[in-house]
C-alpha cells in the first residue's frame, strides 16, 4: 500500500485560536477515510491544509509526494476538492462552468468536451448540462461539484460535507457515487458530520474533538473501543428469574443492562448468541427474542463526546 | 518560503472568463449605453459651439474634447465623471462576489495561485475599460469629421490617442481601488458603497479639504508674494493627492497645445516665451509627464495593496 496524505504533528493557530493541532494521518491510496466531528473541530482546516489553500503554523504534509504549501500546483493537478457548500456561476450553464475549471486546469482543448461529456453523465447531470447553475437544486449543484472533481481524473477526492443539506433520497444516490470512486482506486477523504452515512462508505474514520484527532481506525476498533464491545445483544426472556448472573458469565461479554424486567441488552466482543440461547433456555427460562444489534457511529460518537464531557 | 511553479499559470483562462462575463453582463451594456449618450450629448454641444464660433482654430479637432455648450459639459468633464463609475461597476464584487457564491474555494482548488485569480480580473476588466474608451474615442472622432468635416493633423492624432491613454489609467486607478475594496470587505453592497463614497470624497469634498488645510497651514494674511506663493504650491500639492486634479491637469495640457504650465509660473520664466503659440506634443506631454506617472503609480499602489491582502487572506467563508 502506498501512502498517498502523511502529515506529521500538523498544526494551525489563527490567533489565539487553534484550529488544528498536532495532527498525525495516513492515508493509503484507495481507501475511504472519513473526518468525523462536530462543526468548528478542525476539519475544514486540515483540508485547506492538505491543498495548500493555507499555510500550516507547524508540522508537515506530504500529498503525493509534495508539500502543498510550496508546490500547490503539482498537489491541485491531481486532487479533486469538492469545498462545504459548493458554489458555480449562476449565469453560466453547467457545461460553460466545467469549462472554467478544464481551462484552468489546462486540459487540451480537443479533449475537454469529451471529458465534461462523460463526467456529467456518470454524475446523472447530462440531461441539464445546458441548463444554467442558477436553476439548480442543491443535489444537482453537489453532484455538479462530483462532476468537476472527477474532470480532473484525481488521484485524491477530498469531500468536505458532502451530504450536507440533501434529502435522504438525493444523499443515498451520492453515497452510491462516492463508492463508485473506490473502485477506480482513487481515495477519498471524506469529512462529514452525518455519521450513519460515513459509517456506510468510509474504510476508516478518525474522530476531531477541538482540533485534535481523538479516536482513529475502523469503525469496529472504535466501537470496541468507546462502546467496550462491537457487538449489542438483545435478550428478551419471560420468567426471568436468575437469567441475569448467567448471562453475565458467558465468556466476551462485557456489560449488561437489564433495561426492563426479562429485557436485557448485552454488550460483546463477539456474537454470542448461540450461548445466550443455550443458557437461557438451560436456566428454564422463555426465550422471546433474540437479535444481534450493531452499534452505530452515532452511538459511538454520541458516548465518547458524553465520556470527555464528564471528564471535563 | 519559495513557490514553485508559475504565478501566470491559469491566468488567460481567468482573463478570457472574467472577459466574457463583463462584455455580455447588463451592468456593462447600461454603462455603455449610458457613455454612448454622453458622448452623442457632447459632441453635439461641441460641435454646435464650434460651427457658431469658430473663425481660424488650427486645434478644431482637439475642441471637439473640450468644448461645453450649456447645459451640456464637455466630452472631458463627462469622462472625468463617468469613467470611474464604469470602473467601479467592473470591479466592486470581483473577489467578495466569488467569496458570496462560494466559488472561491472551488476556483482555488484548480491548479492556479492567487495570483492569477486576482490579476487576471484585473486585466480582464482594464481590457473591457481599454474597448469601450477606444469605441467611445474613435466614435467622438467619426462623428466630428463627419460633421466638421476636418482632417485632424499627425499631431492631433497623437494627442487625441495620449489623451485616450490617460483616461485608460485614470479608469485603472478607479478598478485597483474598487478591487482592493473587494478584497477588504465582504459584502458586495459595502464594497461599492466605500468606493463611490471615495468617488465623491474626491470628486466634491477634496476641493473643500485642500482649501481648509492650506489656508490654515499656510495662511496668505499679509500678502507678500512669498506666503501666497507657499499658499498656492501646498494647496496644489494636495489637490494633486487627487486623481480626478491629475487626470484634469494631463488633459489641460494634451488637448491644449497653448498650455505651458500647470502651477505658477514667475514672469521671468516666461522671458522670451511668445505666449498662445502652441507647444509640440512632445513638450506638452513633458509638462503632464509627473501627472502620468502620479496616475500610473497610484494605480500600481492600489493594486499591489489588494494583491497582498488578497494573499493573505483567509480562504474559508
Amino acid at each position: 500500500m502506498t501512502t498517498v496524505i502523511e502529515t506529521q504533528d500538523l498544526t494551525k493557530h489563527y490567533g489565539p485560536v487553534v484550529a488544528v493541532e498536532g495532527l498525525n494521518l495516513t492515508l493509503s491510496r484507495g481507501e475511504v477515510f472519513g473526518l468525523l466531528g462536530p462543526n468548528g473541530s478542525g476539519k475544514t482546516t486540515t483540508i485547506l491544509m492538505l491543498l495548500g489553500l493555507t499555510d500550516p503554523t507547524r508540522g508537515s504534509v506530504r500529498v503525493l509526494g509534495h508539500d502543498p504549501s510550496r508546490n500547490p500546483l503539482q498537489v491541485k493537478r491531481r486532487v479533486g476538492y469538492l469545498p462545504d457548500s459548493v458554489g458555480f456561476y449562476d449565469e453560466l450553464t453547467a457545461q460553460e462552468n466545467l469549462r472554467y475549471t478544464a481551462r484552468l486546469n489546462g486540459f487540451p482543448r480537443a479533449e475537454t468536451e469529451g471529458r465534461i461529456a462523460e463526467v456529467l453523465t456518470r454524475v446523472g447531470l447530462s440531461k441539464v448540462l445546458d441548463r444554467r447553475t442558477g436553476a439548480f437544486s442543491r443535489g444537482m449543484r453537489q453532484r455538479l461539484g462530483l462532476a468537476e472533481v472527477l474532470l480532473k481524473r484525481p488521484e485524491i477526492a477530498i469531500l468536505d460535507e458532502p451530504t450536507a443539506g440533501l434529502d435522504p433520497e438525493a444523499a443515498m444516490e451520492f453515497l452510491s457515487l462516492i463508492r463508485e470512486l473506490r473502485t477506480q482506486d482513487i481515495t477519498v477523504l471524506l469529512s462529514s458530520h452525518l455519521l450513519h452515512q460515513v459509517q456506510a462508505v468510509c474504510d476508516r474514520v478518525g474522530l476531531f474533538r477541538q482540533g485534535k484527532m481523538v479516536l482513529e481506525g475502523t469503525f469496529e476498533s472504535l466501537a470496541d473501543r468507546v462502546l467496550g464491545g462491537a457487538y449489542r445483544i438483545r435478550v428478551e426472556v419471560l420468567r426471568p428469574d436468575g437469567v441475569e448472573p448467567v448471562l453475565r458469565g458467558i465468556p466476551g461479554v462485557r456489560n449488561l443492562v437489564e433495561e426492563r424486567p426479562g429485557s436485557f441488552t448485552l454488550e460483546a466482543q463477539a456474537d454470542c448468541r448461540a450461548e445466550v440461547a443455550r443458557r437461557v433456555v438451560g436456566k428454564g427460562a422463555d426465550l422471546v427474542n433474540l437479535t444481534l444489534e450493531r452499534p452505530s457511529l452515532d452511538e459511538v460518537y454520541t458516548r465518547y463526546f458524553q465520556e470527555v464531557g464528564r471528564e471535563t | 518560503m519559495r513557490r514553485e511553479g508559475s504565478p501566470w499559470t491559469g491566468l488567460w483562462a481567468v482573463v478570457m472568463k472574467e472577459l466574457a462575463d463583463h462584455l455580455s453582463s447588463v451592468r456593462m451594456q447600461l454603462l455603455e449605453g449610458l457613455i454612448f449618450l454622453t458622448a452623442l450629448g457632447a459632441t453635439y454641444g461641441a460641435v454646435r459651439q464650434l460651427k457658431a464660433s469658430v473663425a481660424e482654430d488650427p486645434y478644431l479637432y482637439l475642441k471637439l474634447f473640450t468644448t461645453a455648450q450649456d447645459p451640456l459639459p464637455s466630452f472631458v468633464a463627462f469622462l472625468g465623471f463617468f469613467l470611474p463609475l464604469a470602473a467601479i461597476a467592473l470591479g466592486f464584487d470581483s473577489i467578495n462576489g466569488e467569496h458570496n457564491r462560494h466559488t472561491l474555494s472551488r476556483v482555488l482548488s484548480q491548479p492556479i495561485y492567487r495570483d492569477a485569480l486576482l490579476l487576471g480580473k484585473f486585466l480582464a476588466a482594464m481590457f473591457t475599460l481599454g474597448v469601450s474608451l477606444l469605441a467611445l474615442w474613435l466614435l467622438v472622432t467619426g462623428m466630428g469629421l463627419l460633421v466638421l468635416g476636418v482632417v485632424p493633423g499627425v499631431e492631433e492624432v497623437a494627442r487625441g490617442l495620449l489623451f485616450l491613454l490617460t483616461a485608460w489609467a485614470y479608469a485603472g486607478i478607479w478598478l485597483a481601488l474598487a478591487i482592493a475594496l473587494s478584497v477588504i470587505f465582504r459584502q458586495t453592497a459595502t464594497s461599492a458603497l466605500a468606493a463611490i463614497a471615495v468617488w465623491l470624497f474626491f470628486a466634491i469634498f477634496w476641493d473643500m479639504v485642500v482649501q481648509v488645510i492650506s489656508a490654515a497651514a499656510v495662511p496668505a494674511y499679509s500678502g507678500s508674494p512669498s506666503e501666497t506663493l507657499a499658499h498656492i504650491r501646498l494647496s496644489l500639492f494636495l489637490s494633486r493627492l487627487s486623481p480626478n486634479t491629475l487626470f484634469a491637469e494631463i488633459v489641460l495640457a494634451l488637448l491644449n497645445p497653448a498650455v505651458r504650465s500647470l502651477g505658477p509660473i514667475f514672469i521671468t520664466q516666461l522671458e522670451g516665451a511668445v505666449l498662445g503659440t502652441p507647444l509640440p506634443v512632445g513638450q506638452s506631454l513633458l509638462l503632464a509627464w509627473p501627472q502620468f506617472t502620479g496616475l500610473v503609480a497610484g494605480l500600481l499602489l492600489l493594486f499591489a495593496g489588494s494583491y497582498v491582502l488578497f494573499q493573505r487572506q483567509e480562504v474559508r467563508a
